[in-house]
């Protein structure tokens, strides 16, 4: 197999660099090259990434491999968007040191996952500025449910340990507000800390995973076909993008290609999935501004093309369209007309609603420069998808890592760089408009023919990257497989789990009141961050 | 301002009419599914694509089974595993997808249809032993008279993601638009449990959210209604119970209805609201 032309000189100039120390490349894919590594290059092999190749760390995760190959892997995922490929080191951790270094002093971005590793894997973390509990909330016992040794349905005795210890704000006329998890809106479960000094917030700490369902053990004790099902409840308002990304690792795992219309389908699908979550998003922002009317509207729009997607795949949330190998059902020239029509009343009803908007000055006095989050904070945190592109991060997979339809199509990226509340509204309502314009592009083009090719039981041992640009950002699943068409591991990582640390730099210096409107403006998933 | 006056009135009312007029579902939508248990002939290809167990079957062979050579099997359908996929009608032809959405029951059990069968050599199975019944068919139906006068004409609803996917939350906010508005039958969303009249709780219910979801269900005044929506508050859904989750909402709490889906539509979300205030009947036991 061969390397995309992009990746060739990046991967000459990285082994001529480190020499024996790194085994490889092992070509997997064209865009997808693993290397072997010890565990002391670890920083030396990221920290060149960085700076020669201006790569970033997307995904870091661990594998317990204890059965095949006697060791844990580390697996550490870089993407080098202007090389459209993917660099993964895999470094082998030996049972009897359960230990590894950790990246986040250098690499803030990878915060969280290294202690959702030392977490689920029991993989001490070395040198990690707060290696407290993240996955596991604080008073579960000491266990590690994704090592093989641990059994899914365990039953853990009622939880009795240290209650989490937030970190004191003190000071004259400072005190702690503490939300959650049960909110007032109808949202999901998080616990969120305020520190504050009357209504500015001084700090903001987050304490997630209340939703944590067990779904990566629950992947490797479920048929692949079961597990196709169970990435649709990964996140619900992200259920077709991530079922294709978890599509995608297993085609990519078996060597096989949705066929043309199998992936304009998809594409449909995922703009679709994009469209109704982002006028969701900006009707909700008017209604934590106290813009009801825009937002009644909004939810208007939204169930037009909630009620589309029903009459294309028989669910609102398009589940159960998913399928390995393409989708599972054909567009008809009646449904097509369906969704002709939606995109002819959408626009012209959503653009003066966009007007409606525009003319409240309220509505803007209250976005601009609220939750600012700079661009260099968002870039040192990994910042992707809808949040990144107002701070400046100009990544989309569509665009750099082609996939689906999407490199049939024109479309641009919307990005901007002031960071506020007001920009990352505008950037979905830009998203919405290419959106609109791609599903027609695509239905202009639809390719005729089958809408999926058969995906054979997989061997065991195999790996590979399934990638989507969802509508919150970009969706990664990464799959081993195991004997009897199961999987041995799958690495669910979804954007909110990227983009959560953003939101306590967002929220500083503004005042409480604002949160809601700030929250609202990132729409992070609990449930994919939990899992 | 002009803008948001013209815009408003140039939309008119959009509000369904739903109870008094039928759901508008699309013929397409997946709803209930419907098994011919009178010729169903071979349960197992439909229980081995099930992703959630939703479909499934017992065999029983030997010993104490009365007179069939090759034993009895008994199949399942139980509506609250059930994520409305479609899988099982595509690989038999006795089931049938419908868009039947109001599938809410004030029992558990009254999700369940089961049917009796006898086992042929190949592993088939033919011949209906019993009719096909939806256990609590046989089971009394008592409802709540007394929370029912009282929170029947205005209801105050806190609802508890307790686990949820948030596929469920979408479809509950839904119930705020204007094409639902639930607020033209008195009904409201607050924002503690000590305002509110009932609990909608979606799940599975994860061992983090146990504590909250049991205060939450404390907090409130009586007389208090529990909703449980969803697959996966109904069952555990295609999480089930495992070492981060309990399982369904009535692991936790009592629950006086279940609304089954994945996620369940905003109609069948009315149905299983008004069901519980006695404003509506369920499809299983008309009172």
């Amino acid at each position: 197999m061969s390397v995309l032309p992009g990746l060739r000189p990046i991967i000459e100039e990285i082994t001529t660099r480190f020499g024996g120390r790194l085994k490889g490349p092992q070509i997997a894919r064209p865009n997808e090259i693993y290397f072997d590594a010890n565990i002391d290059l670890i920083a030396g092999f990221c920290g060149h990434l960085y700076k020669r190749w201006n790569a970033r760390l997307v995904s870091v995760f661990a594998d317990d491999a204890r059965a095949e190959q006697g060791v844990f892997h580390l697996y550490y995922i870089y993407a080098l968007d202007s090389a459209h490929g993917f660099l993964i080191l895999r470094v082998l951790v030996p049972p009897n040191k359960p230990e590894f270094p950790s990246l986040t002093n250098a690499v803030p971005a990878v915060n969280w996952q290294e202690r959702e590793i030392q977490d689920l894997f029991g993989l001490k973390l070395i040198g990690h500025p707060n290696p407290s509990r993240c996955a596991l909330h604080d008073d579960w016992p000491e266990v590690h449910p994704l090592r093989k040794d641990f059994d899914l349905n365990a039953e853990l005795p009622p939880f009795s340990g240290e209650r989490h210890r937030f970190r004191e704000v003190e000071g004259e006329g400072v005190f702690h507000v503490p939300v959650g998890p049960v909110h007032a809106g109808v949202i999901e479960p998080g616990h969120f800390r305020f520190s504050v000094a009357g209504e500015p917030v001084l700090y903001l700490q987050l304490r997630m995973f209340y939703v944590h369902k067990g779904t990566e053990k629950l992947f490797e004790n479920l048929p692949i076909p079961h597990c196709l099902r169970l990435a649709e409840s990964v996140s619900g308002d992200s259920s077709f993008g991530h079922a294709t990304a978890f599509c995608h690792a297993v085609e990519r795992a078996a060597g096989v290609e949705a066929p043309p219309r199998g992936r304009a389908l998809r594409t449909i699908c995922l703009e679709l999935e994009r469209i109704y979550n982002h006028v969701a998003d900006i009707g909700a922002i008017c209604t934590d501004v106290a813009f009801v009317t825009a937002n009644m509207h909004a939810m208007r729009l939204k169930e037009s093309v909630l009620r589309v997607n029903e009459q294309l795949t028989g669910n609102r949330l398009l589940r159960g369209v998913a399928c390995l190998g393409g989708t599972r059902f054909d567009f008809d020239a009646e449904q097509l007309t369906h969704l002709r029509q939606l995109l002819a009343a959408f626009k012209p009803d959503f653009e003066s609603l966009v007007e409606v908007i525009r003319e409240s000055s309220g509505t803007r006095d209250r976005l601009e420069t609220t939750g600012v989050l700079k661009p260099q904070v968002a870039r040192d945190l990994g910042i992707v998808g809808i949040v990144g592109r107002a701070s400046e991060v100009d990544r989309d997979l569509r665009r750099d890592f082609p996939h689906a339809f999407y490199d049939q199509v024109k479309f641009t990226v919307p990005v901007f760089s002031e960071g506020d509340v007001q920009r990352r509204m505008v950037v979905r309502r830009e998203e919405i408009f290419q959106s609109l314009s791609i599903i027609e592009q695509v239905i202009a083009n639809l390719p005729e023919g089958a809408i999926n090719t058969k995906v054979d039981e997989l061997p065991a041992g195999r790996t590979a990257l399934g990638y989507v640009e969802g509508w919150r950002g970009e969706i990664f699943h990464w799959i081993r497989t195991a004997p009897g068409n199961r999987l041995a591991r799958c690495k669910v990582k979804d954007p909110s789990l990227q983009n959560w640390p953003a939101l306590p730099e967002a929220i500083l210096g503004n005042i409480v009141p604002d949160f809601p409107v700030v929250n609202k403006s990132f729409n992070l998933s609990y449930s994919a961050t939990d899992r | 301002m002009f803008e948001i006056l013209r815009k408003s009135l140039s939309t008119g009312v959009v509000t369904t009419r739903y109870p008094a007029a039928p759901p508008a579902i699309s013929a397409r939508a997946r709803g209930r599914p419907e098994i011919d248990w009178l010729n169903w002939k071979d349960a197992r290809p439909a229980a081995n694509i099930c992703p959630t167990g939703a479909i499934s079957y017992e065999d029983a062979v030997g010993r104490g089974v009365p007179a069939e050579p090759h034993g009895q099997r008994t199949a399942r359908l139980d509506l609250g595993k059930c994520i409305f996929c479609g899988l099982c009608a595509d690989v038999d032809k006795a089931i049938q997808m419908t868009n039947v959405c109001e599938c809410a029951a004030r029992r558990r059990d009254d999700l369940v249809t089961s049917a009796a069968y006898t086992l042929k050599s190949d592993g088939s199975h033919e011949r209906l032993v019993e009719n096909a019944t939806s256990k609590a068919e046989q089971l009394g139906q008592e409802i709540n008279q007394r929370a029912i006068k009282l929170l029947g004409r205005s209801l105050h609803i806190r609802e508890v993601d307790a686990g949820s996917c948030n596929g469920c939350e979408i479809e509950i906010v839904a119930l705020n638009s204007p094409i639902y508005d639930l607020e033209r039958f008195g009904i409201h969303f607050v924002a503690s449990p000590r305002h509110a009249d009932m609990l909608l709780v979606t799940g599975p219910v994860t061992r983090n959210m146990e504590l909250a979801l049991r205060k939450a269900y404390a907090a409130m005044p009586e007389p208090r209604l529990v909703v449980a929506v969803g697959a996966c508050g109904c069952s555990g859904g295609i999480f089930g119970r495992n070492y981060a989750t309990c399982g369904a909402v009535d692991v936790i709490i009592p629950v006086d209805v279940y609304i089954p889906g994945c996620p369940p539509n905003p109609f069948a979300l009315l149905h299983g609201i008004l069901l519980a205030v006695g404003r509506m009947e369920s499809q299983f036991n008309p009172a």
